[in-house]
């Protein structure tokens, strides 16, 4: 199984670590044709107006196909790009899920935090690590709420797509990429 | 232990929007109008300043914390992190920072220092610090002292890459060095670098810094950015090069061709952090910038006039 992890900027190398540590092969996609090679994508955290300055036309297509074809799973500036709707500012979304999100919700670094909390996802609460969170703010028909923080959904999935507004990655819990991964594997929608 | 956990907490928070900024570029502005291109260009964070290293080189005096005025009007008009400079030591700059909002503090050697001992101790601060570093003894001593994140001091408000490529290659070599020491070895090479024992262990064990680690100083042009993160920088930070023209005068940006160059710059750069490793884009990015700054040889300077020779 061989996952993609996007890796324009942002923390895509914590995200590789926690992948291999779990098994999977894993491609740092910087170019368009790398997405021909890849099963799964994650998107990381990082900055979406930098994602999408630095995607130019040719990726932005490529990564447009993927994501709404093949499973995906982008934490925060991820999870903004795959929105379909994005406020604070207004910006474009892949639309590849459901949901409304708004950027920097919860304030600047100085909120950001590390809470606990109940998932769907089964056992123990769930670690989750916030910085700078967007908020999603809707989430459209059939998307699933696999956890919440206080009452905002914070990891969501509609089939093949997840989206979480805080960073696994940065987390020692490997539950949520454990999921994403079995998702790669069925080969779902 | 509980108290364990809140330092805990506090570091991998700080550290976190470190990761976030790894792979790209964080642009010093000292307007409203130069966020709004550095964030349109594709910047990661912007360093809110009244005068880039630059002008400070070229126009002396003491150089202090921004005006909180010029930071807040910089932070409601870009959606990135902003960041914000005080001079060493300066706590209570710092604490002002922290009550503004900042989202990282650079306790900085390009601003004149306020303590001649001590820096900030910025366990003291939920709002992360980074801080420059020379070498591994110096980087320890700023983590020590809670720094998130470390960036290479090199000459800042030169264009002159050559003292960014020292401190990364001595900084490098000398974590090499520590992964092959014995014990023995490990207590001595604490000592030499005067630096906590238990952080050069956790050095030599992990070959890497507990924190990321950034590279600043003299980086001008696509070529220095890739240069840098061939070299083992995570992200690059650009003072002077994107929006100064040359000694003290800054690119005009209510003039077209001269707006047009900033971007140009901006965005070549931000382009060379991703694909550092990819001579094909650089050359394609390189030809597409129209211009660089000026700049000015480090080895053309005055030691007395050196910036980086700040900080203890």
């Amino acid at each position: 199984m061989k996952i993609g992890v996007l890796a324009l900027q942002g923390d895509f190398d914590a995200h590789r670590r926690r992948l291999e540590e779990l098994g999977a092969e894993v491609v740092l996609v910087r170019k368009p044709e790398q997405f021909d090679e890849i099963d799964g994508l994650v998107i990381p955290g990082g900055e979406s107006t930098t994602f999408l300055k630095l995607l130019g036309q040719d990726t932005f297509q490529k990564l447009s196909d993927f994501v709404h074809t093949k499973p995906t799973f982008g934490t925060c500036a991820g999870a903004i790009m795959l929105a379909k709707e994005v406020e604070n500012p207004h910006q474009p979304g892949l639309n590849a899920i459901d949901i409304t999100i708004r950027r920097n919700a919860y304030g600047r670094q100085i909120d950001s935090t590390i809470v606990e909390a109940a998932t769907t996802l089964g056992g123990d609460p769930l670690e989750m690590v916030f910085i700078r969170a967007p908020r999603i703010e809707r989430v459209g028909e059939g998307v699933e709420v696999l956890a919440k923080h206080g009452d905002d959904p914070v990891l969501v999935r509609k089939g093949s797509v997840m989206a979480a507004t805080f960073h696994p990655e940065l987390s020692n819990d490997r539950r949520v990429h454990q999921e994403f991964l079995k998702l790669v594997e069925n080969g779902r929608k | 232990m509980s108290e364990n956990n809140g330092n805990n907490t506090s570091l991998r928070l700080k550290t976190g929007l470190a990761e976030m900024l790894k792979g790209g570029v964080i642009m010093d502005v000292m307007s409203v109008e130069q966020a709004l291109v550095a964030e349109k260009s594709g910047a990661t964070a912007v360093m809110a300043l009244e005068r880039v290293p630059a002008i400070i080189r070229a126009e002396g005096g003491v150089s202090r914390m921004a005006n909180p005025k010029l930071i807040r009007q910089i932070m409601a008009a870009v959606s990135i992190p902003v960041m914000a400079k005080c001079r060493i030591g300066h706590f209570a700059e710092a604490q002002i920072l922290q009550e503004l909002g900042v989202d990282y503090i650079d306790e900085s050697e390009v601003l004149t220092p306020a303590d001649e001992e001590h820096h900030v101790d910025k366990h003291a601060f939920k709002t992360p610090f980074v801080c420059g570093a020379r070498n591994l003894g110096e980087a320890l001593r700023r983590i020590a002292e809670g720094a998130a994140l470390i960036r290479t001091k090199g000459e800042a408000g030169t264009g002159d890459v050559i003292h960014a490529v020292k401190h990364m290659r001595q900084i490098v070599k000398e974590i090499h060095q520590l992964t092959v020491m014995n014990e023995q070895e490990l207590f001595a090479a604490a000592k030499n670098h005067q630096a906590p024992y238990d952080l050069v262990r956790m050095v030599a064990k992990a070959g890497k810094l507990p924190v990321p680690n950034f590279s600043a100083g003299g980086i001008a042009t696509p070529a220095d950015a890739s240069m840098m993160m061939q070299l083992g920088a995570e992200a690059v930070f650009v003072g002077s090069g994107i929006f100064m023209k040359g000694g003290a005068t800054p690119l005009d940006l209510s003039l077209k061709a001269e707006r047009e160059e900033a971007e140009s710059r901006a965005r070549a750069i931000v382009i060379a952090t991703t694909h550092y490793d990819d001579p094909k884009v650089l050359a394609e990015v390189s030809e597409q910038m129209t211009g660089a700054m000026k700049g000015l040889a480090v080895g053309a300077i005055a030691e007395k006039d050196l910036l980086q020779t700040r900080g203890w």
